[in-house]
């Protein structure tokens, strides 16, 4: 047990909490009594402070976080106050990512509730003279029902604080659950529809400059000469100088446009005359010859992540077999807040980062090692993040901001335009699936699925060998997840074909990808074998939650119901960060192409925070997936992105929104994610249900569905 | 540069800008209202929408040279004067954010939208509302907040019971 100072915690600046009107959530200033581990702080007011080590960028984070805690606690929510995690190794693993936060969060800010609960217990009957049974903790109280007295926790937080921390304290039973599992509201949203809340972009920091980028227009580029006659004519331009951008895999040379304001930084930035010396980047950025790759890479065997049977000999003999290749462009994430930063290097090497970034911890590593300071010598404020899906995991716009701040002296605000977040990535890598399969007495009983493409663990970690299959395959098609029982033989293999586009995770990374190769190619198997494409999946799906799944998605989506010509639904399954989702969206043949009538998507995350919030993040998805299937990607054409702006990069709007519905199965197993899981099943099944409305099979995405030639 | 007097959210307010300055720099910069966000830079996404004289507007395509000291310009932080609109109160009801960066243009467009037509179908809610993208893909919950927001206003103007 220790006591520590509280003044490290909460925004600085006049920023308090994530609003901007300090009154909304006030961060107690009283020196705290109690830490149980170095999440919760319970001071001697009564205050309850949780330091939350996962970021919200729409996620619901804040809310799910101080729910684990509260319902242990046994106090209301609104009796939380958060305050962000600044990556400091004390607080652990920080990064919203993976859909983790209440799958790795749910035992460790429980267990704590659970602890503080029964230290405050132990000490309220010992002031008592009581015995501990007698005594519950109930409404941010220690009461003794039958003498109906009690004790607030702020006055038993000093003397429990003296206590041993109980290693293995009782947890409540999932039926006596007042928070988990129920809709509660999200206590972020008033600031979120007031304009008060703080994202990245609304920092203000006294003395801060303000810096716009020109990047290199082939991502790799060196400058080559700058002309910077006319971008000093603008008024407010104080500076310009040449700066640089770290990607994991590569740094690139930039220039730096710095005003005093933003306005000025922009005009600055596009009167700006560089020449810049590409190396090779027109034949290595480009998307064509890299896809022409990866059908190369289809015709030859892979490495091997897993097989079972002989697939090779067994596919050679098979009578009734298909094969087929899938393809998934590469994508920008596009949040509608893009990317930027806040960063002051001081006169005496200390930094302080005020930032929309999903890690705290991740950038902390990479602040640390890029400017060679060591971790105490760095503050960092996690803002609000308007929209992330990856893309602000991946630090370069910060260490740009490192960059420019240490060169200045000064504080100093770097901002991307929509052009930069669409030009430079990084990008959802493309990928190709090939697909090989075959079914035996109408049952699918031979499956292969050759993934194919550049490996974020590769470009990112750097950690693949040329003769390894990418470990991540295991959480995403790997039949130890997926589940299918091909029983005659089946196999999982990889070829990297690399590319100097850069890439990263985007929502619910590789499935996004490999969720349309397996999923449209289960249903054209199915079609072989003459099988409703239903049955044919329950048939190699004995796995009760999948089951279930698939089986409350017919009953709700009225699979059996007899559609008119020219309609027809499709299904897709799949299972990614521990939560199986499946999807049947309902198409009717429109003019040359087709029209979305409905989509249902059901869900299986085991035990959840809030129902409601499962729900908000599979309604995300569908409509991130149908994006994702039906508007751009992201090409490259001789080193150049051929999209810059939301009207080359579309992504759905309301009048393209179709109706949706969301069921939840109880499972009441261990908690999976929400956030990305109902991603990937949307863009096959609505492949699949355009195969049952037209019998048109797609294979590459994204398509035009007004014309489905 | 030049000096220009502004009626911001009913408050006078003076600025010593540069002609072209759009008015969402000038209102998150100058006058230190950061509910007007920055998304596209080319009227694309609607996340800078404000109301000018009661009109939706693309603050990032607004140069303040354009606007006199006449021209009512309200942003998020005006819409409910002092308390939450019943507009805003739907969005809560509704739990219509996620990440939350783009409902301030959203709720401007929404705003409008209601106030020109209080009882709006599906088709006119696609059509005031395309302009406005939300990433994380809230639009089901946005219509049914217009929906909830639109039943409400009626309600109070009739001064007749809970629905």
């Amino acid at each position: 047990m220790k006591a520590a100072g509280f003044t490290s915690l909460g925004l600085a600046v006049g920023i308090s909490g994530f609003t901007r009107d300090a009154s909304l959530k006030k961060i107690a200033p009283a020196v705290l009594k109690l830490e149980i581990n170095p999440f919760i702080i319970i001071d001697t007011t009564g205050n309850i402070t949780l330091v939350n080590p996962r970021p919200d960028m729409g996620q619901g984070s804040t809310q799910a976080v101080p729910s684990l805690l509260a319902e242990e606690l046994e106090v209301s929510l609104e009796k939380v106050l958060i305050v962000q995690s600044d990556g400091k190794g004390k607080y652990g693993s920080q990064t919203s990512g993976g859909s983790s936060s209440v799958r790795e969060l749910w035992m460790p800010i429980r267990k704590a509730g659970a602890a503080a609960r029964e230290m405050l217990t132990i000490t309220a009957a010992k002031r008592w003279n009581l015995p501990v049974s007698e005594c519950v903790a109930e409404d941010g109280k220690i009461w003794h029902k039958a003498s109906g007295k009690s004790l607030p926790y702020g006055e038993l937080a000093d003397d429990a604080s003296k206590l041993e921390i109980p290693k293995e304290p009782k947890l409540k039973d999932p039926k006596d659950f007042k928070i988990i599992g129920k809709y509660n509201k999200r206590l972020d949203v008033p600031e979120r529809v007031t304009g008060k809340a703080v994202y990245g972009l609304d920092v203000d920091v006294p003395g801060m400059v303000y810096a716009a980028i020109v990047h290199s227009p082939m991502i790799h580029g060196k400058v080559a000469s700058i002309d910077d006659s006319d971008t000093k004519k603008v008024k407010g331009v104080l500076q310009v100088i040449k700066t640089e951008r770290t990607m994991p895999h590569r740094t690139s040379e930039a220039v730096a446009v710095v005003a005093t304001n933003w306005w000025a930084a922009l005009k600055g930035k596009r009167a700006l005359k560089v020449n810049w010396d590409n190396g090779d980047s027109a034949k290595t950025v480009d998307t064509a010859s890299y896809f022409a790759a990866t059908y190369e890479a289809a015709k030859k065997e892979g490495v091997n992540f897993e097989e079972k049977g002989d697939f090779g000999v067994k596919y050679a003999n098979a009578k009734d077999k298909l094969e087929s290749h899938y393809e998934t462009p590469f994508l920008a994430h596009a949040p509608i807040e893009p990317e930027n930063a806040v960063v002051h290097v001081k006169d005496d090497g200390n930094v302080e980062i005020w930032a929309p970034i999903q890690g705290p911890d991740w950038a902390l590593r990479d602040v640390c090692g890029y400017l060679k300071v060591k971790p105490e010598q760095v503050k960092i404020n996690v803002t609000l993040l308007g929209g992330a899906f990856g893309r602000k995991a991946y630090h370069d716009f910060l260490l740009e901001a490192c960059h420019i701040s240490k060169e200045l002296k000064k504080p100093v605000k770097v901002i991307w335009t929509r052009e930069d977040d669409i030009t430079q990535g990084p990008y959802r890598p493309g990928m190709l699936s090939h697909m090989q399969g075959f079914v035996e007495d109408g049952k699918i009983t031979g499956f292969h699925h050759h993934a194919i493409g550049e490996s974020i663990v590769g470009q990112v970690f750097k950690g693949l060998k040329d003769d390894e299959a990418d470990p991540w395959l295991s959480e995403e098609i790997s039949t130890g997840n997926n589940k299918y029982q091909f029983g005659t033989a089946s196999k999982v293999s990889w070829t990297n074909v690399k590319t100097d586009i850069p890439v990263v995770w985007w929502r619910s990374v590789y499935a996004s990808n490999f969720g349309w190769g397996q999923e449209c190619f289960v249903d054209e198997l199915a079609h072989l074998a003459k099988k409703d494409p239903l049955k044919a999946r329950l048939e190699i799906l004995p796995d009760e939650r999948f089951k279930k799944v698939l089986e409350t998605l017919a009953e709700k989506a009225n699979w059996n119901e007899k559609l008119p010509e020219g309609s027809g639904k499709g299904i897709a399954v799949f299972k990614s960060f521990g939560s199986i989702s499946a999807c049947c969206i309902t198409v009717s043949k429109k003019d040359n192409g087709v029209k979305i009538d409905k989509v249902v998507s059901v869900i299986d995350c085991g035990y959840y925070v809030n129902p409601d919030n499962v729900k908000a993040q599979t309604e995300g998805n569908i409509v991130m997936g149908i994006t994702a299937a039906i508007k751009d990607g992201i090409t490259f054409t001789n080193g150049i992105c051929d999209q810059t702006n939301y009207h080359q990069f579309n992504v759905m709007r309301m009048n393209e929104a179709p109706p949706m519905e969301i069921h939840i199965v109880d499972s009441g197993a261990v908690p999976g994610g929400v956030g990305e899981p109902g991603l990937p099943p949307i863009a096959p099944a609505l492949g699949n249900a355009i195969f049952a409305a037209t019998g048109k099979r797609l294979r590459k995405l994204p398509f035009d569905i007004n014309n489905i030639a | 540069m030049a000096v220009y007097n502004l009626s911001l959210n009913g408050k006078k307010v003076k600025v010593d800008v540069e002609p072209d300055m759009p008015l969402l720099w000038v209102i998150r910069d100058f006058a230190d209202l950061k509910g007007t966000k920055f998304g596209c830079g080319m009227a694309l996404c609607g996340a800078c929408t404000i109301h000018l004289n009661g009109q939706p507007a693309r603050a990032c395509q607004t140069p303040v040279s354009s606007v006199g000291k006449n021209d009512k310009i309200t942003t998020i932080e005006g819409i409910g004067e002092g308390k939450l609109s019943i507009i805003q109160k739907a969005w809560i009801e509704e739990q219509v954010p996620q990440c939350g960066y783009c409902q301030s243009g959203q709720i401007m467009s929404a705003a409008a939208l209601l106030k020109s037509n209080p009882s709006p179908t599906d088709a006119d809610i696609d059509a005031a509302m395309s302009g406005n993208l939300c990433r994380c893909g809230t639009y089901d919950r946005i219509r049914k907040a217009i929906h909830r927001a639109s039943d409400e206003m009626k309600v109070a103007e009739k001064g007749i019971g809970q629905r």
